[in-house]
């Protein structure tokens, strides 16, 4: 009993059936897969700054935004947060491991090569995916380029992955639970974790059928897409946001459960609403399935339909001010500190209640015909993408590293990345809403001289932005390093949960004999 | 049971959960889609063949039928309707024609696919033959008259007094080299 993890590097880490050892890979993959779509956001924002073509031809501009999106999305923030998940969900309910160990080796690994096939694309003859990250037929069919092939079956292999971790967390949570940890006294991470896992589960099929078909159309001589053999372009998108935006939530739950743990620790309070952030939660993912059609409210929809799905997307607004309502109270009259990790998990709320009103002036199917496809919906989404889930997740590690690995990471070193995170962020993004309001389109390579200024604005924001990251990477592999030792189990001082209860650094096993929850 | 078994059951279970999502999506999603076009009629989508069965005219009201065609993409054939607009009653039956020339020095094979607005006219314009059943080969340098025979139901929305019927071709050339072969 009681071994160590493999003294060979390959054996520990290509064999790897602990989910510690698994959740470092998915951590360090995804933080490899943010640096490479923020380069190609870098790449973007250097050809924006000033108007007119200089860097890039534009062939190549819309195959950067296509990869941004997909890479951030699926690469970056998805396994950020399902490493979290492998990490720390079986140290909150006191289990020793994920249920399926030999799978969640499997759900990582097919990882690498689905972003290496998609990656590989740019190097090839036609270049890589460029109908942008929502891939509308027939852009991604009739004329997409050949490598589109590839594209599909590394959506594939995602989707098998995103499948399989699922799976495994739910398994997880639902059998192997600490004797006494019911549902309602697990921790908010891991309730937002299970209901994302079901999201996933109910949408990545869908994502998987939408691309096998676009295969089929392809390759096959089918007609789903293509109205000349009486398919409709329209129910693409129909399928397509029937995953998408299940898919948004699926990003930002888990970051709701990140800050629902950070909050209370650094306001030495309970949460407060615990019971209200889990029916909220659920509320939200319920509400997920119902609303996609607000993506397309310039398809030529019946003015029933666009009544019906503005007002269903305007009622998430009630579940989520919920849950920020929830996070304002455990803070007031708390004894707040503010470490890094609640400085992110604060800057998490302000910011992404921005992104979330400027959602609801999205929602309105009126304005919308304004704002579709602008630069309004770029920065409303990366409010709630980078403000939400990169924020939520550099909060994530600062908050658990120490635990991780016994070291402290340098807080003045963590505060300046935060500042210069949160004040880059708002430069680059704010001024996106005023180029979108004044008719800037989203995706193209070049502009007219009026958005000129903000662009510039934008893009020096950008760099900033970063160039943050890069001080955060330096931050973690210091502490892993080289951070001062600590032994506290406790790490924080209102820290509560069972993964607060195992030594620091948290052992190879943990929980071999369950804990009793009271 | 053994710890394994239910991690199994679970495992199971989500799988064929999520192996049936993959067949929803596939299977279900596109005809629902298309059924809830054909009863909203929204998608403009007219229905197949229709047969008349002994319609009254309505010879109260007078509806513009008007016509357009486009050619998708890169279709090169000169494609137009020989008369832009047309008046007729409710339940009266007409022909018209659209004028097709293949202008290019190759077989091809064309597929027109209508469209009709308004969408709540959708339902109500019927067609008793139409070359839009059939796909149309034309050899290099082939010209044709394309004949569409209509009634408009007198059904129609007393609040409908025009409606748009279009035609947008496709080169299908490439997925029908059978049709190619029997031009030559």
């Amino acid at each position: 009993m009681a071994h160590g993890p493999s003294q060979n590097f390959f054996s520990r880490w290509l064999f790897s059936t602990n989910h510690k050892d698994i959740g470092t890979l998915y951590l360090w993959f995804s933080f490899a897969m943010f640096l490479l779509g923020g380069f190609f956001a870098m790449v973007i924002r250097a050809e924006l700054f000033q108007p007119g073509m200089q860097l890039i031809k534009p062939e190549f501009f819309v195959q950067m935004t296509t990869m941004h999106g997909l890479v951030m999305v699926f690469g970056a923030i998805m396994p950020a947060f399902v490493g979290l998940a492998n990490w720390m969900i079986p140290m909150m309910i006191g289990a020793p491991d994920m249920a399926l160990p030999r799978m969640n080796n499997l759900s990582f690994w097919i990882l690498p090569f689905a972003f290496a096939m998609l990656t590989s694309t740019l190097f090839m003859e036609g270049g890589g995916p460029n109908f942008g990250w929502t891939f509308y037929a027939p852009l991604s069919t009739t004329y997409a380029p050949d490598t589109v092939n590839y594209f599909i079956f590394g959506v594939h292999m995602m989707g098998a992955s995103s499948i399989m971790g699922s799976i495994n967390i739910i398994a997880t949570v639902m059998n192997m639970r600490a004797p006494g940890m019911t549902y309602m006294k697990m921790p908010l991470f891991v309730w937002t974790w299970v209901i994302t896992a079901f999201l996933l589960v109910a949408v990545m099929p869908v994502l998987a059928g939408a691309v096998t078909m676009m295969l089929m159309d392809i390759n096959f001589g089918t007609s789903f897409f293509d109205a000349a053999g009486g398919g409709d372009p329209v129910l693409f998108q129909h399928v397509f946001w029937f995953f998408g935006h299940p898919e948004v939530y699926i990003i930002i739950l888990p970051a709701f459960g990140v800050v629902s743990q950070i909050i209370p620790t650094f306001s030495r309070k309970p949460l407060f609403g615990y019971s209200s952030m889990v029916y909220a939660t659920a509320s939200i993912a319920f509400l997920s399935f119902i609303v996609w059609a607000h993506h397309m409210f310039t398809v030529g929809m019946p003015i029933a339909g666009e009544l019906y799905f503005m007002y269903a997307t305007m009622l998430i607004a009630v579940p989520t001010g919920v849950k920020v309502f929830n996070w304002i109270t455990t803070m007031y009259k708390g004894a707040l500190t503010f470490e890094t990790p609640m400085l992110f998990s604060i800057a998490f709320v302000i910011l992404f209640t921005f992104g979330g009103f400027t959602g609801v002036m999205l929602s309105i199917a009126a304005a919308d015909t304004q704002y579709h496809d602008t630069y309004f919906v770029v920065a409303h989404f990366h409010y709630v993408m980078v403000a939400g889930a990169v924020f939520s997740g550099t909060a994530a590690v600062y908050y658990w590293l120490p635990k991780w690995c016994g070291r402290m990471y340098d807080e003045t070193m963590g505060k300046v990345q935060f500042w210069i995170a949160f004040i880059a962020f708002n430069i680059t993004f704010m001024p996106q809403h005023f180029l979108g309001l004044a008719g800037m389109p989203r995706r193209y390579s070049d502009y007219g001289l009026q958005f000129a200024d903000w662009n510039m604005v934008s893009s020096i924001g950008a760099f900033l932005y970063g160039g943050a990251q890069l001080l955060f990477l330096y931050n973690v592999i210091r502490t892993i390093g080289w951070g001062k030792p600590i032994d506290d189990p406790q790490v924080w001082e209102g820290a509560e949960g069972l993964e607060w209860t195992v030594p620091t650094p948290a052992p190879f096993h943990t929980f071999s004999t369950p804990p009793v929850v009271k | 049971m053994s710890r394994t078994s239910i991690h199994r059951g679970l495992l199971i279970k989500l799988l064929m959960g999520a192996g049936a999502m993959f067949a929803f999506a596939i299977f279900v999603l596109p005809p629902i889609y298309d059924l809830f076009c054909e009863i909203t009629g929204i998608g403009g989508k007219t229905g197949g063949a229709y047969t008349v069965n002994e319609v009254t005219i309505d010879t109260s009201r007078k509806v513009e039928v008007q016509f357009v065609a486009t050619n998708n993409a890169t279709m090169p054939w000169d494609f137009y309707p020989t008369e832009h607009k047309v008046f007729v009653h409710p339940g009266e039956s007409r022909e018209i024609t659209f004028y097709a020339r293949n202008k290019t020095g190759n077989d091809m094979v064309a597929q027109a696919i209508p469209n009709v607005l308004p969408n709540n006219a959708a339902d109500y314009f019927h067609k008793t033959e139409c070359f839009c059943f059939n796909n149309q080969p034309l050899s290099a340098g082939e010209q044709a008259e394309l004949a569409v025979v209509f009634v408009l139901d007198p059904d129609l929305p007393v609040s409908v007094n025009t409606v748009t019927l279009s035609y947008t071709l496709f080169d299908i050339t490439d997925r029908m080299p059978m049709q190619v072969s029997q031009i030559q």
